[in-house]
């Protein structure tokens, strides 16, 4: 009885560093994210003051109120920044996510020559650092007249992210078994047909999460598109974020509220997505 | 309903050929099952049959249409797979009805097919349900159903068993018999297990390394076996079989032990052979072996028993092969005990030591 009883402690001990830990683990992720959060809120001395203060004495709108005024007061032109990230990221998530799925599902069903190499090939090419490429993008973008425009940044993006899409999109077609597009096509579908009613449908969780991945890329993407954007017209939030930076000081409180409102799409679409992502409806229709 | 012929039907993946220009005629309304071990070609064919892979040589004929370069949609065939690949996003109905809807049929007659498809397997309650939240058993009769709703001139089944436990196995074959008996459609059905072939098949079509062994009712290929890879593939337990030479009318075995020759089989002195005996034509004497005229005896020692209920099978060896033997009204024997076992001679076979061809008429 001894041991039984000593066994359920060390089992409630052992949950409950388990619980602590996990706390730690989270406050660390999100103390930063908090920290932006309560910042936008709390005027300048206090951000600024020194010892910290933790715990926020005077909350107030002052920066969001200064952000969306005119230009004299500190205002940035917010909505046209928010219009230019979602055009951009919407845009070439879309791309990337169709290019994405044609070439994921062609690694995932068909063999063609030098099959393993051109993935490989797609992989590495995402091992180069993006800020590398920034000054050649930069020239060839000026010749050609693309720079500073919506079209440009799309279209780094879309490369940014189709092998990573081709590559998770890859992976979840090789769980749908293969036998459920040919049962499809016994049943009468077009090949075409059955990649769209079976093939998608069962596969869509794993898409929905590359599109996510693709999209919170180009969302939250700031060395190239500081080099490839100029003028209000084409900026995205990440890079209005440096708006609020002059030759001797920084506007912390206001780039904090730029921040948040960057983080609540991100935030929103995630939530929206999250039953998606939980997979498990890849099986079941065979035997796994 | 339709006829199925297969004409010289080739297929290479590269230079690789899996089936070797195999012919087979089906009429209509046939049960043909395709039976040889992994690797055999069985169900390459079967694939080839449903349009799931190209052909690299001959024709495939069904009714009297070529369908080489038909899509599977067009050849008016069902298929039911060996992991069901049931729709695992649709429900049960869905699922049965899917062909219907892709045909475009109007709601109210699929309605009708799906309730009297889910009749016929009891899959009544689940009609609801998804693939996910069902049984092995179920998933199985959900795959049936939604072959039979599209009432195809051809039902295909590549291994639909294999998944299953042994009861449910047993049960399913029933079901599947009784199918086919009720819609009458042809069949041609891929399995490795060779008793799912001699219960279910009209005719049995032995294929081996891409070439078609044999084809006849399980009986003859069960009475008749062409060579020694089918008297082994087909019965269990398999047929023993013992080297020996022939002399003046008998097989002498490797240990010098003499029987004669099976009546009507003559074979020249000399020839090195295999004697094939089953398990159920050598039996201990006393034990149910019915004695006819031809009959030759041995002495042999058991080395291990397994009892089944209403028999034992005995193993023992003979010439210094094992062989196994069946013991009728079983009686405990234990190992070592020597015993004089009868051999039904006009049952058993003699095959060519190097060809394996079977020397009987």
């Amino acid at each position: 009885m001894a041991t039984a009883s000593q066994h359920r402690i060390k089992k409630r001990v052992l949950k409950t560093a388990h619980f602590i830990g996990l706390f730690l683990a989270m406050a660390l992720i999100c103390v930063p994210g908090l920290w932006v959060v309560l910042n936008s809120f709390r005027p300048t001395i206090e951000i600024m003051a020194k010892p910290p203060v933790w715990i926020p004495q005077d909350l107030n709108l002052d920066h969001y109120r200064a952000m969306f005024g005119g230009a004299g007061e500190g205002g940035v032109p917010v909505l046209t920044y928010f219009r230019n990230s979602l055009i951009v990221s919407i845009t070439s998530t879309v791309i990337a996510l169709l290019v994405g799925m044609a070439g994921g599902y062609a690694f995932a069903r068909y063999n063609f020559k030098a099959k393993g190499v051109l993935f490989v090939a797609l992989m590495a090419s995402r091992a180069v650092p993006g800020v590398a490429l920034s000054l050649p993008l930069f020239i060839i973008f000026a010749r050609t007249g693309i720079i500073d425009t919506h079209f440009g940044l799309i279209l780094v993006y879309v490369a940014m992210n189709v092998p990573f899409t081709i590559w998770l999109i890859d992976g979840f077609f090789r769980q749908v078994p293969k036998e459920l597009a040919e049962a499809a096509e016994i049943d009468g579908c077009t090949r075409w047909q059955a990649f769209w009613r079976v093939e998608f449908p069962v596969a869509r969780a794993g898409i929905a999460s590359a599109g996510i991945f693709a999209f919170l890329t180009s969302w939250n993407e700031y060395a190239l598109a500081s080099q490839l954007t100029r003028s209000t017209t084409s900026k995205t939030m990440p890079v209005g974020l440096l708006d609020f930076t002059s030759q001797f000081t920084l506007n912390w409180g206001g780039m904090c509220a730029l921040a948040v409102l960057m983080i609540i799409p991100a935030l929103v679409l995630t939530f929206l997505v999250q039953k998606h992502l939980i997979a498990g409806l890849t099986f079941g229709g065979v035997k796994g | 309903m339709a006829q199925v012929q297969l004409k010289n039907v080739v297929k290479k993946y590269g230079a690789v050929g899996v089936v070797h220009a195999i012919n087979l005629d089906i009429a209509e309304g046939e049960f043909v099952v395709l039976v040889g071990p992994s690797g055999c070609g069985k169900s390459t064919t079967l694939r080839m049959v449903a349009g799931l892979e190209d052909v690299t040589g001959g024709e495939i004929v069904i009714g009297d249409r070529v369908v080489n370069d038909l899509p599977p949609r067009e050849r008016n065939l069902a298929m039911v797979f060996q992991n069901y690949a049931l729709y695992p996003h649709m429900t049960v109905r869905e699922n049965l009805g899917f062909s219907l809807k892709i045909a475009k049929k109007s709601q109210a007659e699929i309605d009708k097919s799906v309730d009297e498809a889910a009749n016929i397997l009891s899959l009544t309650p689940l009609l609801d349900r998804k693939p996910g939240a069902l049984s092995g058993g179920q998933r199985q009769r959900v795959a049936m159903g939604r072959a039979i709703v599209r009432h195809p001139e051809v039902f295909l089944f590549d291994e639909p068993l294999s998944n299953l436990d042994a009861k449910l196995r047993t049960q399913m074959r029933v079901e599947i018999k009784k199918l086919h008996q009720r819609v009458g459609s042809t069949v041609i059905y891929v399995t490795h297990d060779q008793i799912e072939a001699m219960t279910l098949a009209d005719r049995i079509v032995i294929m081996r390394d891409g070439h078609i062994v044999q084809v006849g009712t399980p009986l003859q290929v069960f009475e008749n076996p062409v060579n020694t890879f089918v008297a082994t593939f087909i019965g269990s337990p398999p047929m023993n079989l013992l080297d020996g030479v022939v002399q003046g009318g008998q097989v002498v075995l490797v240990d010098g032990t003499a029987i004669p020759l099976p009546p009507g089989v003559p074979v020249a002195d000399g020839r090195r052979v295999q004697f094939g005996i089953r398990a159920d034509n050598i039996m201990p004497e006393g034990h149910a072996l019915p004695p006819t005229a031809h009959m030759d005896f041995v002495d042999m020692a058991v080395t291990l028993t397994e009892p089944l209920g209403t028999e034992t099978l005995l193993y023992a060896t003979l010439s210094g092969t094992e062989v196994q033997a069946k013991m009728l009204n079983p009686r405990p024997v234990f190992p070592g005990e020597r015993m004089r076992f009868g051999i039904a001679l006009d049952k058993c076979h003699i095959f060519d030591a190097d060809t394996g061809l079977s020397l009987r008429g």
